[in-house]
């Protein structure tokens, strides 16, 4: 679905580049998280999918379409959808519903599907009641989850969450983490780019940046046995799963993945 | 200080007026706003106050909503007022010192004071019963002409648009900063026109700083959801003209018509 072949940035000839030689694919219908700390690259990595940047060096493939190549622009943005940081700076309307239909107008998509799509979004993220509401007056993670159908209403296959929970207090946190799984269940390859450990756990497969560069891609399970190494990357492994590295190192027999408490509970005491 | 700023702010709800096509209104208040240059009469100007008095009752639109659109040109309002009064030329009435006020300068003031009042009166009812989008759909609908020009007319309505979209988010953030500001010891209250002016500073660098920084997330979010300018694009709100705009409008006409005529008859 997504190929990155040997693909470098810099968004200045002088500075060491923002992605160096980084190469991988990501299959149809995955849950790929992204991790890295701040200026990992790991956001300049979600805008070069998106063909917001092109590459420097090597190529991205979205669904097989090369993002230098000007006629597939919009194809590829459709394909992909992006939800971003800040729920404020993405949406463009006074209404939820004209908000929505953004993407598909800009599209040409004739005005009764807009309306049908409207509607199908809306229940996707549970936000129906909300429709002719101005999006000032909602919640930030109602707003984000607007975003989310925005971006649900052009029918991407992809979409790339770019820190979309990062400025989100945890209630609005968690709304958007249900909405995504949900999506997910729907066969919607997610990309989510985080910095919050907790929020992997979810994926399927992880991939940690550091300093522009891909060092580790694997499950959940197994990116965590790496804990020394995510420490010097600055990255913070969930209590539990430390908890549970310490106390196998104290002798105890346990079993990995341990993601939860009640993972841990179960295995303390059988 | 900020809250008061009704120009452009939406109120939601269902009314008559709100339903009617944005096309009708804004024609209606371009109109107005021209007539009432054109009266001059002060009964004209009591009959068009009746009249906006009834659209606003019908608007259902909370009167004291409609009424805070004049607390930020309260000083222009003074200001015009004043200096019409003391600078028209013509039969003096009251003098003191090197000031006279005349009976055309009484007059003048009077007039110059009604027709601003009436102006942000119907210009605030407007954009109170029209969403933002709404208007600016229906701005690019009359300005298509001018595409032939060569004016931009789809990229101005979504400038329109997105300023009005971003006029409540910039004046919660335009509260944070002075908070902020004013937690820090910063006073806005005292001091003379110069010094308060000066104490705009710290607000008004961070508030065009996080816009800047705004306008930026928000162009590729654009772009992200494959924004590419008006070519090619459709629209989910459609406008149609129905039957209750041309009731309107012949309300309107007819309603204006008359007075506009009225001084004549009676002459």
């Amino acid at each position: 679905m997504i190929t990155c072949k040997n693909l470098s940035f810099s968004y200045d000839e002088e500075q060491d580049p923002a992605i160096d030689d980084v190469s991988f694919t990501i299959e149809k219908g995955s849950f790929v998280a992204v991790i890295g700390h701040n200026g990992s690259g790991k956001s300049t990595l979600a805008r070069l999918i998106n063909a917001l940047y092109l590459p420097s060096q090597g190529d991205v493939l979205v669904a097989g379409m090369n993002t230098k190549d000007p006629d597939k622009l919009l194809s590829i943005r459709k394909t992909a959808g992006m939800v971003f940081q800040n729920p404020d700076n993405q949406l463009v309307a006074t209404i939820v519903e004209e908000d929505i239909a953004f993407g598909p107008e800009n599209l040409g998509i004739p005005r009764e599907e807009i309306g049908e799509r409207i509607e199908k979004v809306l229940s996707i993220v549970g936000m129906e009641e909300y429709r002719h509401r101005p999006p000032h007056m909602l919640s930030g993670g109602q707003k984000q989850r607007i975003a989310i159908a925005g971006i649900l209403a052009m029918e991407p296959e992809i979409i790339i969450f770019d820190e979309s929970t990062s400025m989100l207090d945890p209630s609005g946190r968690k709304e958007v983490l249900e909405t995504i799984k949900t999506l997910h269940e729907k066969g919607i390859t997610i990309v989510l780019i985080t910095h919050f450990m907790e929020e992997v756990l979810q994926a399927e497969r992880v991939l940690v940046m550091e300093q522009g560069k891909l060092v580790l891609d694997n499950t959940p399970a197994e990116i965590f046995t790496h804990m020394e190494l995510l420490k010097s990357y600055d990255l913070k492994v969930p209590e539990i799963i430390e908890l549970a590295m310490e106390l196998k190192k104290a002798g105890r027999d346990i079993e990995f993945p341990v993601f939860t408490e009640e993972d841990l509970v179960r295995q303390l005491c059988p | 200080m900020l809250k008061d700023m009704t120009l452009g702010q939406y109120y939601p709800i269902d009314s008559p007026i709100h339903r009617l096509d944005p096309r009708t209104k804004f024609l209606m208040t371009f109109m107005y706003i021209v007539l009432i240059f054109l009266f001059k009469e002060f009964y004209q100007y009591g009959l068009l106050l009746l009249g906006l008095g009834i659209v606003v009752w019908l608007s259902k639109v909370p009167q004291r909503f409609i009424l805070r659109g004049i607390k930020p040109i309260l000083f222009i309002l003074i200001f015009a007022f004043v200096m019409n009064l003391f600078l028209t030329p013509g039969e003096v009435i009251w003098s003191f010192w090197k000031l006279s006020i005349t009976r055309e300068g009484l007059r003048l003031a009077l007039l110059m004071m009604f027709r601003l009042f009436l102006l942000i009166m119907g210009s605030s009812l407007m954009t109170l019963t029209t969403s933002p989008i709404e208007l600016t759909y229906a701005m690019e609908v009359l300005f298509t002409p001018l595409k032939r020009l060569g004016f931009p007319v789809h990229e101005m309505s979504m400038m329109m648009g997105i300023a009005l979209r971003f006029i409540p988010t910039l004046t919660k953030e335009t509260d944070k900063i002075m908070k902020a500001q004013m937690a820090r010891g910063a006073d806005f209250e005292s001091g003379n026109l110069l010094s308060r002016a000066r104490a705009l500073v710290p607000i008004l660098v961070p508030l065009f700083l996080s816009s800047i920084l705004r306008a930026r997330e928000l162009a590729d979010a654009m772009e992200a959801r494959c924004y590419h300018g008006g070519e090619g694009r459709t629209r989910y709100r459609e406008l149609c003209y129905e039957k209750r705009d041309a009731f309107a409008m012949v309300i309107f006409l007819v309603f204006f018509g008359g007075i506009l005529w009225l001084p004549r008859i009676i002459a």
